[in-house]
């Protein structure tokens, strides 16, 4: 009888490599200090990136969304509504109500969505996310119509700040929600109820005969993905001051699957570096190349697909390795 | 008089005409390995699918240790204690062996925890031993897919038993093995199986591992039963030798 080998029990801690990450995040933090011109466009970035990491959670399960931006809205104009109701209102209030308004979408639509797999899926998110763009749209008394919402400052633990302080505060509230939802889940990931939620891209009829529901399986992993856009959409909604319709757009939509594949698909980190890389990139193509922006990012994407199929996270990860094999030496 | 612990009761299907069950009724004692051997397409597989809630009768009833599991989702028939292992093995195919048997085992016991390491499970330990009775420990941490198809029925096996069943239906469990390697995989399968205490039904079409492996043997023609008995009795049986046996070899 063969022996049991004593093979790690996961991939080598890549200490360095971690280092790295967090030789960014300190980075990061340094940057309103460093480069006060790009707090606000870092704070749009790591917004997104936060919409985009619930992309991504679906990737890992082989499944694509077309209307995340859904629940993205949903969560801002949650806020939005809220402050109209409640002035003054917290920022922890609004996160903690557009979040939860953005889970409770989820649920709805995910107990429709979850019987469907690969396009279909992916065109029946759509749907309902364009379905919530002609209300926004069309319910113009309520909604504002096309010009959207104002969403006033929110207190922050109840002091009213002005909008140099209260933006410093969102900065770094982002990186802290970037680093606490970003190690939620990636431990989501390795766990029991993460690994069987990704088991469905390789293998349902496995998965059935484990007695487990696929479709329940994916449900989990579509909550925490709603759960992450809502996030990045009340954090968006409050740093931008104003929601419309455009926040579930398709546009936004494919603009968050455009940026998990640039990324790195199905890695949180490259969610985040995809976010940020594609923020600068659309901000200062857009201002020397009004015209053709969007054609150089297609170029980008184009590029990264055919020469760094791991995207962003893939290429940072084989610098990062040579560079520590180079320190090793 | 016990119960036994799979009974089906007058189970019939037919697809576009062809009838794969035509009014099955069978008993299933535990304790024992049941072969079902027969020509191809004689609905063999189909009476598997039925079993486990794949598929769904036009008329009759599946009952496991007398509940009963006809209209019931398979996960549901899975969770009473029936498992199944494929004739093309069903894996995980981006995950390893043992990653394959953990994640089986987390199926089994609810683990719901979304912070804990799969690798960090309570039943790691009870894995590692499966993979041992399998003779698979060393392919423990290989993806399956670089590993050989008899490595695969194995650990397509092993997921099944990971479940602690009663009862395992398994579909030619050394089809698309080399002949060389049949019997070891076999003597593999029947000393697991009757450690972790586990009746089992296979469909088979080498009938020299049904000669040496099975307790009992049923033959499947035309959608029904048309022998049952020991393999010694069955496989000299004349019927057998012209419809089945002969069909075989």
């Amino acid at each position: 009888m063969s022996s049991v080998s004593t093979a790690p029990k996961t991939d080598a801690p890549k200490h360095p490599k971690s280092m790295l990450w967090i030789v960014g995040v300190v980075l990061l933090a340094a940057v309103p200090f460093a480069v006060p011109s790009l707090q606000l466009l870092v704070t749009f970035a790591l917004a997104k990136g936060l919409a985009v990491v619930g992309v991504t959670v679906l990737l890992r399960a082989g499944q694509v969304s077309f209307g995340h931006a859904l629940f993205f809205g949903i969560a801002a104009y949650a806020c939005a509504f809220l402050m109209a109701a409640i002035p003054g209102a917290d920022l922890a209030l609004l996160l903690l109500v557009g979040t939860l308004g953005a889970l409770l979408a989820g649920l709805c639509v995910g107990l429709f969505v979850v019987r469907y797999r690969g396009i279909f899926f992916g065109m029946l998110n759509l749907a309902f996310s364009m379905i919530f763009w002609s209300i926004l749209e069309k319910f113009y008394h309520i909604t504002g119509g096309a010009d959207g919402i104002r969403l006033p400052r929110p207190t922050v633990l109840g002091m009213a700040l002005e909008r140099g302080p209260f933006e410093l505060i969102l900065y770094y509230l982002a990186i802290v929600l970037m680093v606490v939802l970003g190690w939620v889940t990636i431990r989501w990931f390795a766990s029991p109820v993460g690994q069987i939620f990704q088991t469905i891209k390789t293998n349902e009829t496995r998965l059935e005969y484990l007695g487990v529901s696929p479709r329940r399986a994916l449900l989990s992993g579509y909550l925490l993905s709603a759960l992450l856009c809502g996030v990045g959409g009340v954090l968006m909604g409050v740093a931008q001051g104003a929601v419309t319709p455009e926040y579930v757009w398709w546009v936004r939509s494919a603009e968050m699957v455009f940026i998990a594949v640039l990324g790195g698909a199905g890695s949180v980190r490259g969610a985040f570096l995809g976010a940020l890389i594609y923020e600068i990139v659309r901000t200062y193509a857009s201002a020397y190349a009004g015209d053709i922006w969007q054609m150089l990012l297609g170029a980008f994407l184009l590029i990264i697909i055919l020469f760094a199929p791991g995207g962003l996270i893939g290429i940072f990860g084989s610098l990062a390795g040579r560079a520590v094999k180079e320190d090793a030496k | 008089m016990t119960t036994p612990l799979l009974e089906t009761r007058n189970l019939t299907i037919t697809f576009g005409g062809v009838i794969a069950a035509n009014d099955v009724s069978l008993k299933i004692e535990a304790g024992r390995n049941l072969a079902i051997i027969g020509p191809n397409g004689a609905g063999k597989t189909t009476f598997l699918n039925i079993c486990t809630g794949w598929i769904k009768p036009r008329k009759g009833q599946v009952l496991f240790q007398g509940e009963d599991v006809t209209a019931l989702p398979p996960r549901k028939i899975v969770q009473r204690g029936v498992a199944r292992a494929f004739q093309i093995p069903q894996l995980f195919t981006e995950h390893t062996a043992l990653e394959n048997l953990l994640i089986a085992a987390a199926a089994r016991d609810g683990m719901r925890n979304p912070l804990i390491d799969l690798h960090d499970t309570p039943a790691r330990d009870e894995m590692l031993h499966l993979l041992e009775m399998v003779n698979c420990a060393d392919v423990a941490h290989r993806l399956v897919v670089e590993l050989s198809e008899g490595q695969r029925k194995l650990i397509d096996i092993a997921v099944a038993l990971a479940l602690k069943p009663r009862l395992l239906l398994m579909d030619e469990p050394t089809s698309g093995v080399a002949s060389s390697e049949k019997d070891g995989i076999m003597e593999i399968l029947i000393t697991a199986l009757a450690e972790a205490k586990v009746t089992s039904v296979f469909v088979e079409h080498d009938m020299g591992i049904v000669q040496k492996y099975a307790d009992e043997v049923a033959v499947w023609n035309a959608g029904n039963v048309q022998l049952r008995g020991a393999p010694a009795e069955i496989l000299e049986h004349p019927d057998v030798i012209r419809d089945v046996i002969g069909e075989v070899a």
